[in-house]
């Protein structure tokens, strides 16, 4: 037998189903199986094999007719911040147990529309707060990679570490992931997949539960860059119901990818050699210099002043934006009750029991930078800052036609490692964050191993609405690269 | 009530500023589509942005804004091109979002003025500070069951608009006047319907005291007064509750307050300790709120002619007494059907007819200007059957109440009941003379002296023809055929 249908590339299997060399059933059939020998990983919070099978059917019916679209049978598993129509939701969340949205988030429609074929919704920090998927109610997601010689379990990442477990271990061919401060990035760093963080108004926040609304945005996680583009170009697309959408054309992506990088001037922030980065971390940014050189674009030092300020202020302005967004969560319509006599008693109870400490830690945070008196030393200096970040970039982009840099500060860490020194998990977002103050779109590639064998990804970040330079760098690394590891299905084992 | 308490140590001048919240004339809500319309049943008005459901993101409704730019423009405000919606973040059960969209720091609309006419005739400029969009919440219902609350988001995310005044006002009529002024302008202008028993209407009231001359007293702020007269009472109760407080040598504490029309009294809502802390901050799912000029011109140049405008042209091209115009320009609707009877015709007897006549017999009656059994052009032509004769003022009156109970045309009223004039000299000529035949006595008392008997001669022809004989040619014939009193 020949490579199973798992691991094929999204564009393989896109090929292959067009051509009828195997079915959406057949496929969708081998990913449903995958997913039930690899609870070990607890990547989904909801399995919907039925609705998958269904999907895959009509697939196959249109696939046949020659109408498919353009993701037309390809399995793919949604970050369960999407709300999906009678589809439990959860947000990772126990606030949300039972809630069965009405209603469908325009991102996964999109998908659906364009034919894909919903497995189910993988696991997540509560929230999207997190950045190493422990903070889900539903239990931390196992990061399919494990060091060499070294048994214990490593975090996938966060938030959107089931997404990235599941694409990583061959449970679908893509999936959704959000990023507010790194969330798809920094997952697919760790778990040896690519993630693509978009322009901030590329994709329509409408129907994801939002964490800060100002900075979230969804975006593809897949094995290839050629499949994020895929992936993207049916995610993405102006939509009315989102006031901070952007009326900006969607372009055909993939046939940005095999541009030549030849001339491209790229830059490399200074700022981003943090003192304390592991020397390997360094080196692999150094080999990512050289193979941009080598693939013939220019590399230039740039400077982002600001960049410094980019964490402590993104940890004052997205905590105070969920402060407020998760004000809704009252236990008066929906989602999780803790029932009591008085109202007041109700709130505060329903909210104790129904959220997580990593959540009411950055509730707390975000009402303390909101209040009277408070405002303009936090949140109001977190937006000047923001605003000079912007202009960092803005000035860069005079000089260069995107920035590269490392994803993050290391590999995979293990489970429990950082759980309890909040500032080290917030680190970890050092070098992703600053894309989603300034909105701009970025993709992490795989780019080599760690000395423990760990997955380490290289960042590119690009200018507002030019997702098409961040995929053609993206794609220029992965071919330098040559990242073919896979981590061993350990998992399998364990069903 | 009179805007000064006369205290024991001295006069004490009330200081009130009004925040008046509007409910927008618009078919949908302020972020959603769902519809406006009152009355309907509870939970049937509500989209998912107003239930506040995960993801759901607030789209601006652009006709609430055009309304505001409108509203602002007839309070010959500050248009503000660029403003921004912040979050007020509160629990209420009947705020779903655990936040209002409002706007805090960067309203729509600024500074501007509403002119209060005052009983003398005499006019005076209120400032208003701000003029604001904002959610509604939805309402708590507690007498539905025992232990219970039921909530109806039927309102939830309705737009209001906050209209707030400068401290200005110093009197309870005022405050009244402000208010009916207000209303006015919203109904001319099209952007409220300024019904407060619906709720369309309310009224945040702020209060002080102070020695006249002296700077602002400490405000307390009475909330959510919902008719006119409440706010006169709420007014005159809280002022004299801070006067007696502050000479008893206490101090007033800022604070919110409510009004019990029963009891008659003002009592405080929450104390300091559950102050809210509103965390208002700018909504990051919506980019502030921006035009253009050129847009607001649009609305500038389709505003309709406002009372202060007509009232000022009733005045100057009409001769009406201000007061008139005053009465006449209060409810567009009235100022419409007095402009229809006036057109073409003297307008202050169509005053006098639209401000008296028709004014009494709708009062008795319990009828509104738009639900009058006479219409305006059945009213100017009847004030045409008394200016060509056909009929006299007297006759007219009573053509009026058959108008008024029947809802005919006055020309088929007078045709039926032959009440034409009798304008025919001769004709007259002959009643005259019988009456002053029939009253020879009297005719000897006049010719004495007694002048004031014309009055009953008069009087006698008129009975005698009906009412119908021309009172002109009654006059001139008595007068030629009795010759001077005292001859």
């Amino acid at each position: 037998m020949s490579a199973p249908l798992t691991s094929f590339t999204l564009a393989e299997a896109r090929d292959k189903l067009a051509a009828r060399e195997v079915s959406a059933q057949e496929l969708t059939d081998a990913h449903i199986e995958a997913i039930a020998s690899a609870g070990a990983l607890n990547a989904f919070v909801v399995d919907t094999a039925d609705r998958a099978r269904a999907d895959a059917a009509r697939s196959d019916e249109r696939l046949g007719k020659g109408d498919g679209g353009m993701l037309e049978g390809i399995p793919v598993a949604i970050k369960d911040l999407f709300c999906t129509e009678d589809i439990a939701s959860t947000a990772g969340s126990r606030i949300l147990a039972g809630f069965r949205p009405p209603y469908e988030a325009t991102v996964t429609a999109n998908l659906w529309r364009e034919g894909a074929v919903m497995l189910g919704k993988t696991n997540m920090d509560e929230f999207a707060m997190g950045s190493s998927n422990e903070t889900s109610y539903y239990g931390p997601v196992c990061n399919p990679w494990r060091a060499t010689g070294d048994n214990r379990d490593l975090v996938p990442g966060g938030s959107s570490g089931g997404s990235a477990a599941a694409v990583a271990g061959e449970l679908c061919l893509g999936a959704t992931g959000t990023d507010t401060g790194g969330s798809i990035r920094q997952p697919a760093a760790f778990t040896g997949i690519v993630g693509l963080k978009p322009t901030y108004g590329r994709c329509s926040r409408w129907g994801t539960v939002a964490f800060a609304s100002s900075l979230d945005q969804a975006g593809p996680m897949t094995r290839t860059v050629q499949d994020s583009a895929i992936m993207l170009g049916a995610m993405a697309g102006h939509d009315q119901k989102d006031s901070t959408s952007v009326d900006v054309a969607v372009p055909d992506y993939e046939a940005a990818l095999e541009r030549s990088v030849k001339g491209l001037r790229i830059g490399i922030p200074t700022e981003y050699r943090i003192d304390g980065t592991p020397q390997e971390i360094a080196d692999l940014w150094d080999q990512g210099i050289a193979w941009l050189k080598e693939a013939g674009a220019e590399i230039v030092e740039v400077s982002l002043p600001h960049t410094k300020y980019a964490l402590p202020a993104y940890y004052i302005v997205a905590p105070a934006e969920a402060s407020s967004n998760l004000a809704r969560y009252d236990g008066v319509r929906y989602g999780f009750r803790e029932d009591r006599d008085d109202l007041t008693e109700m709130y505060e109870a329903t909210r104790a029991v129904g959220f997580g400490s990593e959540v009411k830690r950055r509730v707390l945070i975000g009402t303390y930078v909101l209040s009277a008196g408070y405002y303009d030393a936090y949140y109001l200096r977190a937006q000047k800052v923001r605003t000079l970040i912007a202009d960092d970039f803005k000035k860069a982009w005079d000089s260069v036609d995107a920035l590269l840099t490392p994803t993050t500060p290391g590999a995979a860490f293990g489970i429990g490692e950082k759980s309890d020194d909040p500032v080290a998990m917030y680190l970890n977002d050092i070098l992703t964050v600053p894309a989603n103050m300034a909105g701009l779109p970025a993709i992490s590639v795989p780019a080599g191993l760690s000395a423990q064998g760990l997955p380490l990804g290289l960042q590119v970040v690009g200018r507002a609405f030019d997702e098409e330079t961040v995929l053609q760098l993206g794609r220029a690394l992965e071919r330098a690269a040559a990242f073919d590891h896979r981590p061993t299905p350990w998992w399998r084992d364990q069903a | 009530m009179s805007g000064v308490i006369e205290g024991a140590t001295g006069p004490w001048e009330m200081v009130i500023g009004l925040e008046v919240h509007a409910q927008v004339t618009s078919k949908s809500k302020l972020f959603s589509g769902a519809a406006t319309a009152f009355g309907a049943e509870p939970n049937t008005q509500v989209s998912l942005v107003d239930a506040a459901m995960p993801g759901m993101l607030p789209v601006i409704n652009k006709v609430c804004v055009e309304q505001a730019v409108r509203t602002g423009l007839g309070l010959k405000a500050q248009i503000n091109l660029h403003s921004v919606f912040d979050r007020k973040n509160y629990f209420y059960p009947d705020l779903p979002q655990g936040y209002q969209i409002s706007q805090f720091l960067q309203p729509v609309v600024g500074a501007g003025t509403l002119v209060l006419d005052m009983e003398d005739g005499a006019s005076r400029e209120i400032g208003i500070t701000r003029l604001h969009l904002e959610q509604d919440a939805g309402k708590s219902v507690h007498d539905m069951h025992p232990d219970h609350t039921y909530v109806d988001l039927n309102r939830s995310g309705v737009a209001l608009m906050e209209i707030v005044s400068e401290p200005d006002l110093r009197s309870p009529e005022e405050a009244g006047a402000y208010i009916r002024k207000m209303r006015s302008i919203l109904r001319y202008l099209g952007t409220c319907d300024g019904n407060m028993e619906e709720g369309s209407m309310r009224a945040d009231v702020n209060v002080s005291v102070r020695r006249p001359g002296d700077d602002y007293g400490t405000r307390c702020e009475i909330k959510n007064v919902n008719s006119i007269r409440f706010v006169e009472q709420a007014i005159e109760v809280e002022a004299q509750r801070q006067v007696d407080i502050l000479e008893d040598g206490g101090a007033i504490h800022q604070e919110t307050r409510l009004f019990d029309s029963r009891k008659m009294e003002t009592r405080a809502m929450r104390s300091k300790e559950e102050a809210h802390d509103y965390r208002y901050f700018p909504d990051p799912d919506l980019l502030p709120l921006e035009f253009e000029q050129a847009w607001v011109d649009e609305i500038a140049a389709s505003l309709p002619e406002l009372p202060d405008d007509r009232k000022r042209r009733f005045v100057d091209e009409l001769g009406l007494s201000p007061y008139d115009a005053g009465v006449l320009v209060a409810e567009k609707e009235v100022a419409d059907y007095f402009e229809t009877v006036a057109t073409g015709r003297d307008a202050k007897v169509a005053a006098n007819w639209v401000t008296g006549d028709l004014f009494g017999a709708l009062n008795k009656a319990d009828l509104e200007i738009v639900t009058s059994p006479v219409t305006a052009a059945d009213l100017g032509a009847l004030i045409d059957l008394i200016a060509d004769d056909t009929i006299s003022g007297r006759i007219a009156k009573e053509v009026f109440d058959d108008m008024f109970k029947t809802g005919r045309a006055p020309g088929d009223i007078v045709e039926e009941k032959g009440l034409r004039q009798v304008t025919d000299s001769g004709a007259i000529e002959a009643i005259v003379d019988a009456v002053l035949q029939a009253n020879q006595d009297k005719v000897a008392e006049y010719r004495g002296g007694k002048d004031k008997l014309l009055g009953f001669f008069v009087g006698q022809v008129m009975k005698q023809s009906q009412g119908k004989a021309n009172p002109k040619i009654v006059n001139d014939l008595l007068k030629k055929k009795l010759g001077s009193p005292g001859d």
